[in-house]
């Protein structure tokens, strides 16, 4: 069913569709609208979870966190300083590898307070040991949360699905609703390898030695080490998780075939610009005037940031003259972070491309595409004379 | 005043399932293994527990083995009520309704850090039991003063005059929420705590069950002395043995008995441990008439 709404209600949508059990959140603007969504649809009886207002973020977490270690399917939402509350829980629900899926509505973060968009919330939390998706759009969004506990579950890592506040969370753009029935055909109910249960009583995240040590009967169980590891592994394993996941959507649903990067006249570039989020869908339209002036330039949008899809990324942008890396987070006091993994990405390939990095819209700054235009004109027209180091767009000071 | 106290165990007709292991990491004459063992004995086999840091997560044992035969959520040290409040969700969507979940968290984990999450717990009326056993530190991490660590007592981080502030009344500031259950108990009264316990699991809503664990190590004073040391406690009317039912106080078991009784000097139980060291005799006399005057408080409602 295509109907017209906030990305904040396809987000709530596909929660519905996914059939969670349990939701906890706490309000945070520009993620607000998705939690009174959600508890409209538990309150009327459309859904059936049970809905648990917390008193915090780092509440909300934890209570996905001990509902999906019993077994059940969980889901939570924030933006900004709500994800950074829960910094902690973050890693919590990593490590202890539960299928937990959020959504980032994507946030600047204090100080100085913004409520407007930028990815440093997202991007701060890279590290945690979280998948990380983002969204161009409406239909992505209620796409990507159901890709993302399929994702989840498959490889037991949580999952980050992010889209980018008010661009996409407030504004109302036409997309497909897809039917209960192909949704229940797509994601099978979440049947955990174990749960809390007094039947079978374990000891969950327990104090774990720097080294391997024998249980009770001999047998040898792994050390901190060995279960970071495991994670690692699990991570790497998820990127071809995601491209079969990809595949079977786009059996059942007709959508998908990008399921790291999404290309846009990037065929024949000599000239890629690359981000995350909407901005991408941005860049389209300045891809197309720069192609008119015969200016042979694409745009790619990363969907898969975390685990970096390394191979996918050297094999799109290695035969360029130039990637231009377009990002609205900073890794303060050096570089942009999707710029730093591009660069490490592309080290190993033979032929290695000039890459740019633009840092711009923070704090909601308004990005216009004479902006883009011109920043991307100097890119490829003369690749050389921007240095390694972060161009600012829209300074005003 | 409402006398709704269910029969009494005894010794006699404790469960015999052990649901502790016999040998655990606590340190010798540990108050929190006491209560430990006869409060899971109370709760029984058909419970989820959970656990945040603090010298219980050290108890349960290093992975892969573990001192307790329940199933235990291990969480982060804010997180406690929250964790319980997932278990609860995870429960009622799984419509299981005889589970029982029980947090267990120390004085740092209930009245310090993981306060916010608590209260909210009890705001939102979960209906679980939470277990408090307060060793009047953060032990844990090398006996660090809490909230509820009492005035004067020396702890690493108020090393020589002692703690400045009072003790935190953390089971009036739960019973403020008007949840259904508020007691406390002592690990010198194992067996009332069992039944206070088992009185909880009778109950629909947020049960909160403070419990006062004498720590051999943290305290001061040798690992022979721990039920000593929490019955003088009680006797000297300085920690006292109550049961908020339904917003109705009463004072239990060995504190009521002492209602227009004499009760023993506080300095008697300072006397006992090292940590109160710092307390001056004028601090003392101090102590003694705040406590008269709260024992004055009870004798005129009794
Ligand atoms: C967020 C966080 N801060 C600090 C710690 C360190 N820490 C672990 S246990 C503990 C003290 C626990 O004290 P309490 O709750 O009273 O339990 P006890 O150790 O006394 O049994 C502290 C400070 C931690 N694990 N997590
Ligand atoms: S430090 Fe105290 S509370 Fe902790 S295990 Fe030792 S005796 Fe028990
Ligand atoms: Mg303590």
């Amino acid at each position: 069913m295509h109907i017209i709404e906030s990305g904040n209600v396809a987000a709530a949508s596909g929660v519905k569709l996914a059939k969670v059990q349990v939701i906890a959140a706490y309000p945070i603007t520009p993620q607000t609208p998705l939690t009174e969504k959600l508890s409209e649809f538990v309150d009327s009886g459309e859904m059936d979870a049970q809905y648990i207002p917390v008193e915090s973020e780092h509440s909300a977490l934890a209570v996905c966190i001990a509902a999906s270690s019993a077994g059940t399917r969980a889901f939570t939402a924030t933006s900004a300083n709500g994800l950074l509350y829960m910094h902690e829980q973050l890693q919590w629900a990593a490590g202890a590898r539960l299928p937990i899926v959020m959504c980032v509505v994507n946030r600047g973060i204090g100080a100085p307070w913004t409520v407007w968009n930028d990815h440093q919330d997202s991007i701060s939390q890279r590290d945690t040991g979280w998948i990380q998706l983002y969204c161009c759009d409406h239909q992505q969004i209620i796409d990507t949360v159901l890709q993302a506990f399929y994702l989840a579950e498959t490889v037991s890592v949580p999952v980050m699905v992010c889209y980018d506040g008010y661009i996409l969370s407030h504004t109302y753009m036409p997309f497909d609703i897809p039917e209960q029935t192909d949704v229940d055909r797509f994601l099978p109910p979440f049947s955990p390898a174990y749960a809390l249960d007094p039947k079978q009583p374990a000891n969950l995240n327990t104090v774990t030695l720097p080294d391997v040590r024998p249980d009770v009967r001999g047998d040898v169980a792994p050390g901190y080490m060995e279960i970071r590891h495991n994670l690692h592994m699990d991570m790497r394993a998820a990127i071809t998780v995601a491209a079969d996941i990809d595949r079977k959507f786009e059996d059942i649903f007709g959508r998908g075939g990008n399921p790291f990067i999404e290309p846009y006249r990037c065929d024949d570039a000599d000239f890629v610009a690359i981000c995350l989020g909407s901005l991408s869908y941005h860049l389209r339209d300045v891809v197309d005037i720069l192609r008119e002036e015969g200016i042979p330039v694409g745009v790619m949008g990363l969907r898969l940031y975390r685990p970096f899809p390394n191979q996918a990324v050297r094999n799109a942008l290695s035969s360029r003259k130039a990637v231009i890396v377009f990002e609205k987070a900073l890794s303060y006091g050096n570089q942009g972070a999707l710029y730093g993994d591009i660069k490490s990405a592309l080290y190993t390939a033979d032929n290695r491309p000039i890459v740019h990095n633009y840092i711009l819209g923070l704090g909601g700054r308004e990005i216009k595409t004479h902006h883009l235009e011109k920043a991307l004109r100097e890119s490829c027209t003369a690749p050389d004379a921007i240095g390694d180091t972060p161009v600012w767009i829209g300074l005003k000071m | 005043m409402t006398t709704t106290s269910a029969a009494k165990t005894t010794i006699l007709n404790l469960p015999e399932d052990e649901l502790v292991h016999p040998g655990n990491r606590a340190c010798a004459g540990c108050g929190l293994s006491i209560i430990y063992r006869i409060g899971l004995k109370a709760l029984g086999r058909d419970t989820i527990l959970v656990v945040p840091p603090s010298c219980l997560t050290v108890l349960q044992g290093l992975y892969p083995i573990a001192a307790t035969q329940l199933p235990c959520l291990n969480v982060t040290f804010a997180s406690t009520a929250a964790g319980a409040t997932g278990i609860l969700g995870a429960m009622r969507a799984k419509k299981n309704e005889t589970t029982t979940v029980a947090a267990w968290a120390g004085d740092g984990g209930t009245s310090d850090i993981g306060l916010q999450a608590l209260s909210g717990a009890c705001e939102r009326g979960e209906n679980f039991i939470f277990i408090c056993y307060d060793n009047e530190a953060y032990m844990n991490t090398g006996v660090q003063r809490s909230g509820t660590t009492p005035q004067g007592v020396i702890t690493t981080t108020t090393p020589f005059s002692g703690k400045a502030q009072r003790k935190k009344d953390v089971p009036s500031i739960i019973a403020a929420h008007g949840i259904p259950y508020v007691a406390t108990a002592s690990a010198a009264y194992p067996l009332d705590f069992f039944d206070k316990i088992t009185k909880a699991k009778t109950m629909k809503g947020p049960k909160y069950i403070h419990v006062h664990t004498p720590c051999p190590s943290g305290w001061g004073f040798h690992s022979r002395f721990t039920v000593k040391i929490g019955a003088l406690a009680v006797e000297t009317g300085l920690f006292d043995l109550y049961e908020i039912e339904n917003q109705k106080f009463r004072l239990t078991g060995a504190s009521e008995k002492l209602i227009g009784k004499k009760r023993k000097p506080v300095k008697e139980y300072f006397k006992t441990q090292s940590r109160f060291k710092a307390l001056t005799d004028d601090q003392m006399a101090d102590i003694q008439k705040e406590i008269d005057a709260k024992w004055e408080g009870y004798q005129q409602v009794a």
